[in-house]
């Protein structure tokens, strides 16, 4: 079924009797091609580019929960292109790129905003350091402009540029740069999987990972054994557990990382401004709620709820920043499990095991890396070669300190990150 | 319509209109009296919307609260405190409340179904940014924030009990009865202008008395105990990790001179006994949200409690026996009672009122207001005259605090309600009708019984004495949705009705989550307190699945929204981050010195002079003075750090690469320091004062992170060693005096002069100033001879003085940061621009300086293949070469005839200067091999700036690279 | 969150800073190798449920603290000084 306007028009004179599922809920078949476990966006959007780029639809997708509720459907929707190690790059800017063909690609609107974010800076130092990021984005093909105190005046009239503590000397801003509507994506690449044959199935936990003479053979499942030529671990928040099914210990600690959104407010913020003297970054939904966050609770934890003192934290850096939305009130505040690697960077690999494949250390990054990730990890899985803007990511670049990308100079104590 | 004349009024408006109110009343209960049915327009299909609870559960009569910078969007009239003057304001609706243009969303309703959005607006692709999304903007939203500047206070606080009682309700009240009798240290908090919680709603006796007496009584006795505070107007709002939780307390009166506004508590208790009530759900029929159609408990409310009657005609609907004591308490109170419907058939009700039972209401009418209703009842169908709906679906337990650490609630049929689940949060107890406990005389027994558990787990003996009251039946028939035609709200704050459930369902949206992602049912401001277990029991109908077998979505902090200012309280301008002022601030600030930002303290740019219209003038001036004369520095801000005791030697000789036990006593040593991944974290001096005594210094940006490294060295690493550390960063003030001339200003404020010969380069040492015993370092950070001088803190603003004016008598001065970066940059010195964590002592050319006599942090992770590769980028020296001399730092590195882009990169700039020195741009960057390609000639090419310039590859160090200077 | 601090008793999350797993008390010897330096500074088990982490007492005693904890509950079982424990 095509969505269109004709259509939403059509159904609603026959009250909306001809929508069909969005996805099927098929029982599990007991052999595939492919089995991705793990049905969040980079779950999905794998399963998808297998059967799109590579014509593999013989595949599932093996989620525990539902579809989409992980950090997927967790996160603050921001979607950039902005890093400056190679590696990062090349990647960030394709995975900019397949943002920008997402809905009439999935046919499916994801509400995809590029309405520019700015990373405000305050010394001369960061001023420095957001020049040599915004010159490596430019190199890459992707858009900045560095901007001095007026010209985010100019844009952001609402930011304290008198009495903050930190006084703004200006700011990075990628027009690229944007939203999208967080749940969407995994419905729509749920949607366009499904219709190319994919199987996802919900409620369907991996137990267990077959594994004879060291090459895969399938995965146990609460809802009984699935054989696999193929088998992608996408479940980041959860990666450690799964690998270990395989035997593997991962450079990965858990930690989490809290957002918020305020109660609806008419239009007021009109872009995603990030503060550079501490966590927080914010952007206006389209429903009118302020969506901000802030760093990780700091400590490991698989609890996805977070702690008051990093709440407090973000809104003293909101206030300080931008007093005009003091009055704004907080109405939810979710903490959602991050895989944090030791140099901030993911990891898209083949693993000790033929044909076990694993895309995992997202750190709090992994939202705008969706359609990115689902592309260059089906290349992997479909042709067991890296896909080339995605290569750097390799595990074994902690062991031999080749390629590490370390974005934030802290080093491999993972919460740093 | 008031049922008592009131004592004593005061005026407000509303949308411009004046009203009449009774201090301390909710707005809504004025409004109410006043007959004002129509106060908001819901959110998507701008419908017209009146007061529905007498809660902070409200979901209809969301308004602003004042204008400009005071004004407070999305504020609960039922909430809101009247008082003289207050300005309230109707949101959501243009041109006016009464004639909203978006109103035609609702006529366009059949097309705007539960995610509907996702399907369309994808054609043409430009359109979506440019005009779908913000035509979707503006319509959405409900109240708008002024975009001024906060200007009221705010404020937090932190606060210790043994236990937190939360609610003040019967059960709540009895808790705190027992347990502060006991002896415990007691908080109670409700969010209630006034305790008492349903005690003040209902005509309900305990012990003998009235119930509002009673709480009037046990309040009394409450306040007259030590050990109990009592806060009203306070709502916990999360319960964390350990016993914490948060409150925000709304300050009493508003925006009374000097007071703040609110105060958001943290509040850490021993345990805490969650006496929080339950709320009234509401039934989904058709055309439920009309004004007029209330909750059953909140007609009691304005009724009984604030002597206003909603209505003149009112009809009661519900489905359990508690709705009926409203028909009662409105015939008590002379409000005519236009009919009770129950939808159950076994029921029986004495009263001057049509009762029809196994009926249910299937219509109403009223465009603006409600007028009628239709039922439909084995009779047949019916309409009724009705002005006022007062409807009851049954109570949900508010279990959600008990639901914030992740744990969910469990299903109890007979109730047709989730109730907590015990041990969901640690140390929390549940007590009344949050726990499933409906009546008063259980609310009562639960509260003292659970506080009386409570006190005797803290050791203490309380007693337990429960007074009498109510104890009639809650007889419940689960009705969720009406059958019949027309939409029948839900959330009604987002617009979800049953038909988006449903289609949400045939669409496959089936899990809980998926459906409230995508209707949005629940994620309005009230976050679907009142309506999201009859959302879900719509779901499992259908889906053919049970309610529990549905499940909730997840309860998230906080209970009710909390304003950023009040979590944020103290933040405002320069309450963000501490500021740290050096001894020489007040000096510098008086010689006009621009004070910039370095960490946490404020260091002088450069002291400008007369005649001087540019900082790079004052900057060159005072890099004249260091290589020509003598100029002064406050280095202050570098961390000092003591280290003493009989392992001070191997301690810095594991954290430093190169060695510092073979350091003599009185001389000092640059060192330095990888984290543990081989990495350069920090680099300085470190200076051996005696043979069990050093004193190190590091970077201004890095100190924190440096006494926290040599701490988990020490305790974790090796705590064989015996040694102390201490930052001393504050204890001394600290001046570069740097020049040809600096031995001979030395020599003028010392108290016993220096020769060369006791003091070469890199001695340390023992020195007085004008009697006061300071330390002196012969370093340098400027390539000149130089030395730097400590005093404690005390002293540092009058030697600061006194340097500045010798120096300016030897034809010197002060200077500031950016000179002492030009100068630091032609000696090709390191900051964190270059050291910036992704840098190996490879790449800065000390790789030589990691021994190899001997293990320390970083050694092992330091040599793995990567680090070492050749091909990394390494610290080079840049001079322009070409027609344009301006570099800048950030900029891109490429081969002469290569296009700027990624796969070109050779490496990058990282600090850049005008050498007066040199007389031309200088930069330090890092490039591939750099280290073997001196005198190649490079593009820099800055995009952003849009700069290009030509530039030769060259050794960092500019000048004087035998150190002559420094050494001599 | 609160953690007890051995010297100082129970204080608030914010005084302490989070370095990581306990796992750093036992530093492999240089010549460990590759695989062993790898899984020091970069593996972890990384468990959700009891795990044994490191907090320092910045803003208080200054202690190095081995803390017991659950990565799921939040639960503190027990805590003590990173100098006396055994390794």
């Amino acid at each position: 079924m095509r969505y269109s306007g004709f259509r939403v028009i059509k159904e609603g004179f026959f009250g909306q009797k001809g929508w069909k599922p969005v996805w099927r809920d098929p029982d599990p078949k007991p052999e595939y091609d492919a089995v991705i476990i793990g049905g969040g966006g980079h779950g999905l959007a794998t399963a998808y580019y297998l059967a799109k780029e590579h014509g593999l639809t013989n595949v599932a997708v093996l989620e525990k929960g539902y579809i989409g509720g992980g950090n997927v459907g967790r996160n603050t929707t921001i979607v950039r292109a902005n890093y400056f190690l190679p590696g990062n790059s090349e990647f960030y800017s394709h995975s900019l790129k397949l943002w920008e063909g997402m809905e009439q690609d999935l046919n499916y609107n994801v509400m995809h905003s590029q309405r520019g974010l700015i990373n405000l800076f305050h010394s001369d130092g960061q001023r420095d350091a957001f020049a040599r990021r915004g010159n490596a984005m430019i190199n890459q093909g992707d858009d900045a402009v560095l901007l001095d105190t007026d010209g985010v005046r100019k844009i952001l009239p609402y930011l304290d540029f008198e009495n903050g503590r930190f006084p703004i000397y200006g700011g990075l801003y990628h027009p690229r740069g944007g939203t999208a509507r967080h749940d969407a994506v995994a419905w729509g690449y749920a949607r366009g999987a499904d219709q190319r044959g994919v199987d996802i199935i919900q409620n369907c936990e991996v137990t267990g990972i077959d594994i004879e003479g060291g090459v895969v053979k399938g995965v146990q499942t609460t809802r009984g054994a699935i054989k696999a030529k193929k088998v992608g671990i996408v479940v980041a928040g959860r990666s450690g557990q799964v690998a270990q099914m395989a035997g593997m210990r991962l450079p990965i600690e858990s930690h989490v990382l809290q957002a918020f959104v305020t109660e609806g407010l008419k239009p007021i913020i009109d872009h995603v401004v990030s503060f550079g003297m501490g966590h927080f970054y914010i952007s206006q939904s389209d429903k009118g709620g302020l969506v901000f966050g802030g760093d990780l609770d700091f400590y490991s934890s698989y609890a996805a709820r977070g702690n008051l003192p990093m709440k407090e934290h973000v809104m003293d850096a909101a206030m300080t920043l931008m007093p005009m939305i003091g009055k704004a009130r907080v109405l939810r505040s979710w903490g959602g499990i991050m895989d944090m690697t030791p140099d901030g960077s993911p990891i898209i690999d083949k693993t000790a095991t033929d044909g076990l494949f694993i895309d995992c250390g997202w750190c709090y990054g992994g939202f705008k890396a969706v359609p990115g990730s689902g592309f260059s990890f089906a290349h992997l899985m479909a042709t067991g070669r890296h896909h080339e803007p995605a290569a750097g990511f390799r595990l074994n670049r902690f062991r031999d300190g080749v390629g590490l990308m370390d974005e934030e100079g802290t080093g491999s104590q993972h919460n740093l990150h | 319509m008031r049922l008592q004349d009131p004592q004593s009024t005061v005026s407000f408006t509303f949308d411009g209109r004046r009203y009449r109110g009774v201090p301390g009343e909710p707005v809504a209960a004025a409004l109410l009296a006043a007959g004002v049915r129509l106060v908001a327009r819901s959110f998507k299909y701008h419908r017209p919307r009146g007061i529905m609870s007498a809660g902070s559960e409200e979901q209809n009569a969301l308004v602003t609260v004042g204008r400009g910078p005071q004004a407070e969007p999305n504020v609960r009239a039922t909430v809101l405190e009247v008082s003289e003057g207050l300005e309230v304001f109707s949101q959501n609706a243009w041109p006016s409340l009464k004639h909203d243009a978006m109103a035609v969303n609702d006529l366009m309703s059949p097309f705007l179904g539960a995610g509907f959005y996702y399907k369309t607006f994808m054609w043409p692709k430009p359109f979506w940014e440019k005009l779908y999304e913000p035509v979707i903007r503006r319509a959405a939203g409900l109240g708008g924030l002024s975009g001024k500047a906060n200007q009221d206070r705010y404020e937090k606080a932190f606060a210790f009990c043994d236990v937190l009682i939360i609610g003040a309700g019967p059960a709540g009240l009895m808790a705190a009865l027992t347990a502060g009798r006991a002896g415990a240290d007691v908080i109670l908090a409700d969010e209630d202008t006034a305790m008492g919680g349903r005690l003040l709603r209902e005509v309900e006796d305990v012990d003998g008395q009235p119930g509002p007496d009673w709480a009037a009584e046990t309040i009394a006795a409450l306040s007259a105990m030590d050990n109990v505070r009592l806060m009203t107007r306070t709502t916990v709002t999360g319960a964390y990790d350990q016993g914490t939780y948060g409150a925000l307390e709304r300050i009493a009166g508003l925006r009374r001179a000097g007071k703040p506004l609110e105060c958001f508590w943290r509040i850490v208790a021993k345990r805490s006994i969650l006496c929080a009530g339950a709320l009234e759900r509401p039934i989904a029929f058709p055309n439920n949200d009309r004004p007029g159609i209330m909750m059953a408990s909140a007609v009691r409310s304005y009724v009984n409690r604030w002597g206003v009657a909603p209505g003149k005609a009112v009809t009661i609907f519900g489905n359990n026996d508690d709705a009926h004591r409203t028909a009662r308490d409105l015939v008590a109170a002379g409000v005519k009672v236009a009919a009770l419907v129950d939808c159950r058939d076994d029921v029986q009700v004495d009263g001057d009122f049509p009762v029809y039972t196994g009926a249910q209401v299937v219509a109403t009418k009223g465009r603006r207001a409600l007028e009628r209703i239709t039922i439909s009842h084995a009779g047949g169908t019916r309409d009724i005259r009705t002005d006022c709906l007062a409807m009851s679906g049954g109570w949900n337990p508010t279990v959600h605090l008990t639901c914030q650490m992740n744990g969910r609630p469990t299903w109890q049929a007979d109730i047709a309600s989730f109730v907590p689940t015990p041990g969901n949060v640690p140390g929390m107890v549940t007590a009344g009708a949050c726990n499933g406990a409906f009546s008063t005389a259980a609310c009562l027994k639960e509260g003292a019984e659970v506080a009386a558990e409570v006190a005797t787990g803290l050791g203490l003996k309380p007693k337990v004495t429960v007074p009498s009251a109510d104890d009639s039946a809650y007889r419940i028939s689960p009705l969720w949705a009406v059958p019949g035609q027309g939409r029948k709200w839900i959330d009604f704050q987002n617009d979800v009705h049953v038909k988006d459930i449903k289609l949400a369902a045939q669409e496959n949206f089936r899990s809980v989550e998926h459906m409230k992602r995508y209707t949005t049912q629940g994620m309005a401001p009230d976050q679907g307190k009142s309506s999201n277990v009859v959302a879900l029991a719509v779901l499992a109908d259908a889906t053919g699945r049970g309610i529990p077998e549905t499940g909730t979505t997840t309860f998230r902090p906080p209970f009710v929204p909390v304003s950023i200012a009040a979590m944020g309280a103290g933040s405002q301008g320069k309450g963000f981050a501490p500021e740290r002022l050096t001894t020489s601030h007040c000096a510098s600030v008086a010689r006009g010195a621009p004070m910039i930002e370095a960490g946490l303290w404020y260091r002088p740019s450069y002291f400008p002079q007369q005649g001087e219209t540019h900082w790079r003038q004052s900057c060159d001036r005072e890099v004249r003075y260091v290589r020509n004369a003598v100029g002064v520095c406050d280095v202050s801000t570098l961390g000092k750090i003591d280290i003493q005791g009989p392992g001070a030697a191997a301690l810095l000789d594991f954290v430093y690469t190169n060695t510092f036990s073979t350091l003599k006593v009185g001389r000092t040593r640059y060192g330095l320091m990888l984290r543990e991944d081989g990495h350069v974290m920090d680099d300085g001096t470190t200076a051996r004062l005696g043979e069990q005594h050093y004193v190190m210094t590091t970077t201004t940006a890095a100190a924190a992170q440096v006494m926290r490294h040599l701490e988990f060295t020490l305790q974790v690493l090796r705590p064989d060693l015996n040694a102390r550390i201490m930052s001393v960063t504050e204890q001394w003030a600290q001046f570069a005096v740097a020049g040809p001339r600096s031995r001979d200003l030395l020599n003028s404020v010392l108290d016993d002069q220096i020769v060369d010969a006791d003091w070469p380069f890199m001695a340390c040492g023992a020195v007085d100033v004008a009697g006061v015993q300071g330390r002196l370092f012969r370093i340098s950070f400027s390539g000149e001879h130089a030395y730097e001088l400590a005093v404690p803190a005390r002293y540092g603003d009058s030697l600061f003085r006194l340097l500045t004016a010798q120096a300016e008598s030897y034809g010197g001065g002060a200077y500031g940061m950016e000179a002492l970066n030009v100068l630091r940059i032609e000696k090709g010195f390191t900051t964190h621009a270059e050291i910036h964590g992704r840098t190996t002592a490879f790449d800065i050319g000390m790789d030589r300086m990691i021994s190899r006599k001997k293990d320390c942090i970083g050694r092992t992770a330091a040599a793995r293949p990567g680090l070492i590769d050749d091909d990394r980028e390494q610290l080079v020296g840049l001079k322009a070469v070409g027609a344009v001399k301006q570099l800048t730092a950030g900029a891109h590195l490429f081969a002469q005839d290569a296009a700027p882009e990624r796969v070109n990169g050779q490496g990058y700039t990282t600090s850049v200067a005008y050498s007066p020195t040199l007389q031309t741009g200088l930069a330090l960057g890092f490039l591939k091999r750099g280290s073997a390609r001196h005198g190649e000639v490079l593009r820099m090419v800055d995009h952003l700036r849009q700069i290009e310039a030509m530039v030769e590859v060259c050794d960092p160090v500019f000048f004087d690279p035998e150190g002559g200077r420094a050494r001599g | 969150m609160r953690i007890t601090c051995p010297n100082c008793g129970e204080r608030d999350r914010r005084e302490f800073y989070y370095q990581g797993d306990a796992l750093a008390l036992t530093r492999p010897a240089p010549d460990a190798g590759p695989h062993a330096w790898d899984d020091y500074l970069h593996n972890r088990d990384n468990p959700a449920g009891d795990t044994q982490d490191l907090w320092f007492h910045e803003a208080g005693c200054g202690a190095w603290i081995v803390v017991n904890r659950n990565t799921v509950t939040h639960a503190i079982d027990d805590t003590r000084l990173a100098a006396t424990v055994k390794r």
